[in-house]
């Protein structure tokens, strides 16, 4: 029973970090319709900056230490929106009303192009390098389950991170305009809103949250190299999916789920060489019998 | 040209005679360059099987490298149990046989991505092919009988230069006929509209579903060649970006056009072996060329046609 609840704890860690990247997955395709392959790779892109920015930050506030961590979050997030604002602007604009194919396409190429680019020993090489130590650890039980303190901090920040998304979303000016523009750009932008900026902000907006989720990693995980963009990208792109993509609670609950699914999964004898597969597998299920997702809602195609 | 010469099954015919004289003078080729030839002919299957795919029906598949390892494994494993059987003398002969069992499990293989096509459009299509080859990885890593995560080694070196240029031109041959038959042209109809297509009376899912049978079946051939050309397989060699090279080579060619897909698949066969020595550059370089490409010329850099001119409008 013990154990159990324990893979239930690992593995809502692990799903809040899915969640994080899903969000802008599911984000951007709310507003353009399309499958952003780079996310993954902004949130390997959070991660480094968090690493090369530690040891600046400590000269001011201590590290390990409650303000240092602070502000590592808050300048990654920075970084990681002016990044994905970039990527969008150089790669994506230009393509605004091209086939969805060809934009797709130029998102496999931005995600290769940052991965094989951040490999390269001009960059930040292809070893694996070690995260450092934002804040003090230590382990402590409630009710006979014992947490330790990093899973609990990444799953405060990611529900605190997604309140604050809701609220900028559903209470704001902004958020009112982002979700005409997902409902329907034409007319949001007869009604005097800039699509242009609408979609930089949502891409900024991601890419912070897959900055943050890129730190949190970090912390867990403590290992960190170019290539760790793909396959948590591609399951962060799975949990949108099931939640029911351009959904945001269900990104987040997809997250969880599929966190939680794959860490019971590793546990289990026989099951756990499967592990990176499962992920898969849960997608090629839901687009076969619910391709709308958990929480999504069926839309008619009309011609 | 006389119109006799423009009978594909005379191309064909001396297509193979060809690649027949040249594989029984290959023995006095230096081996280095025989074996990038040899490379060139299975890129030219592999790209134009998916060219098939991802352009004439216009359903982008990310999982080539997928059906291409199930040929790879089944055609050699087929062949080391018939060795471990019937010893070496015959292997030759049988290796037609072992090629084709390849394919045909490999068409299986995409007959199992095609059912779910037949409800997903696009991006879901293209990340659902990509999880299906890495599923595919993960399983040959398992499976103790096809070596495991170390992958298969010993496998006979029979892929010469006759048997890959023949099928390469059999593949040309058989995508290029069936493009064109009647019934081929509904690839590119359910290309150009699939609602239009549909409401003409062709039937969309059974075309994207026959597109990646043909597809993965001759992927299934290229890998055959494949291991029996590096004598060794695993399943790491098989990951996402050997299917995206293969992608590339498509793009490159412009979707949908045999004959730049063909010249692609050699410049960039090629190009991999000069930069062999800087293999991350080369990816760099791949990826760039993809991005500038999309932006500046989408129709692709070996598609010499000219653009359409669109319509314009009577009042306007």
């Amino acid at each position: 029973m013990n154990e159990i609840s324990q893979q239930l704890v690992n593995g809502l860690a692990l799903g809040a970090v899915y969640a994080l990247i899903a969000i802008g997955y599911t984000m951007v395709y709310g507003v353009l319709r399309f499958i952003n392959f780079a996310h993954g790779d902004v949130f390997m892109l959070g991660s480094f900056t968090g690493y090369y920015l530690a040891p600046q930050i400590a000269k001011w506030f201590p590290i390990p230490g409650w303000g240092g961590w602070v502000m590592v979050m808050a300048a990654t997030m920075i970084v990681c929106a002016i990044i994905g604002i970039v990527i969008e602007l150089l790669a994506y604009r230009p393509l605004r009303d091209r086939p969805k194919l060809t934009v797709l396409i130029t998102a496999i190429g931005v995600s290769l192009l940052i991965e094989y680019t951040c490999q390269h020993k001009a960059f930040f090489g292809a070893s694996q390098k070690a995260f450092p130590q934002l804040l003090p650890t230590g382990n402590f039980t409630i009710g006979g389950l014992s947490f330790n303190s990093t899973q609990f901090v990444v799953l405060s920040v990611t529900l605190v991170l997604l309140v604050a998304l809701t609220f900028i979303v559903k209470k704001t000016r902004i958020g009112m305009a982002m979700r005409a523009v997902s409902h329907n750009s034409a007319a949001a932008s007869l009604m005097g809103i800039s699509n242009s900026f609408i979609i930089s902000f949502t891409f900024g907006l991601g890419s912070a949250l897959a900055g943050a989720g890129g730190v949190l990693y970090g912390m867990t995980y403590t290992g960190i190299d170019p290539l760790m963009g793909v396959n948590v990208g591609l399951k962060a792109f799975v949990a949108a999916v099931l939640g029911g993509i351009g959904n945001l609670p269900g990104a987040a609950l997809g997250g969880l789920v599929l966190g939680v699914v794959e860490t019971f999964a590793g546990g289990m004898s026989g099951v756990s060489t499967y592990r990176d597969g499962i992920a898969f597998a849960i997608l090629i299920i839901i687009l076969i019998f619910k391709p709308t997702g958990l929480l999504g809602s069926k839309q008619i195609e009309k011609v | 040209m006389p119109p006799i010469f423009k009978d594909p099954r005379l191309q064909l015919v001396a297509a193979i005679l060809i690649a027949v004289i040249a594989g029984l003078g290959a023995d006095q080729m230096n081996s280095y360059y025989r074996d990038v030839v040899i490379d060139i002919g299975i890129a030219i299957i592999l790209a134009v099987s998916l060219n098939l795919i991802n352009g004439h029906t216009g359903q982008f598949s990310l999982g080539h490298a997928g059906f291409m390892s199930v040929g790879a494994y089944i055609s050699a494993m087929t062949t080391l149990a018939l060795q471990k059987s019937m010893g070496i003398d015959i292997l030759p002969w049988l290796f037609l046989p072992a090629l084709i069992a390849g394919g045909l499990v490999a068409a299986l293989a995409g007959l199992l991505v095609g059912v779910p096509s037949l409800r997903l459009r696009g991006d879901y299509l293209a990340i659902v092919t990509l999880g299906f080859g890495e599923i595919i990885r993960v399983i040959f890593q398992n499976v103790e009988a096809a070596g495991g995560a170390s992958g298969l080694s010993g496998v006979p070196k029979l892929s010469g230069l006759a048997w890959t240029f023949g099928l390469a031109a059999v593949t040309v041959y058989v995508v290029g006929c069936l493009v064109k038959s009647t019934y081929g042209r509904g690839f590119i109809a359910v290309h150009d509209d699939e609602v239009a297509a549909s409401s003409m009376g062709l039937n969309p899912t059974r075309y994207k579903v026959t597109a990646f049978v043909i597809g993965a079946f001759f992927a299934g051939i290229a890998g055959g060649l494949y291991s029996h050309h590096k004598t060794f397989i695993s399943p790491q060699g098989f990951d996402f970006m050997k299917s995206f090279e293969v992608v590339v080579m498509v793009i490159l060619g412009g979707m949908g056009r045999t004959g730049g897909v063909i010249v692609a698949a050699v410049v960039l066969t090629l190009l991999s072996e000069q930069l062999r020595s800087a293999a991350e550059l080369r990816m760099i370089l791949y990826a760039l060329l993809i991005i500038v490409l999309m932006i500046a010329r989408p129709q692709g850099l070996f598609n010499f046609e000219r653009k359409r001119k669109p319509r314009t409008p009577v009042n306007s």
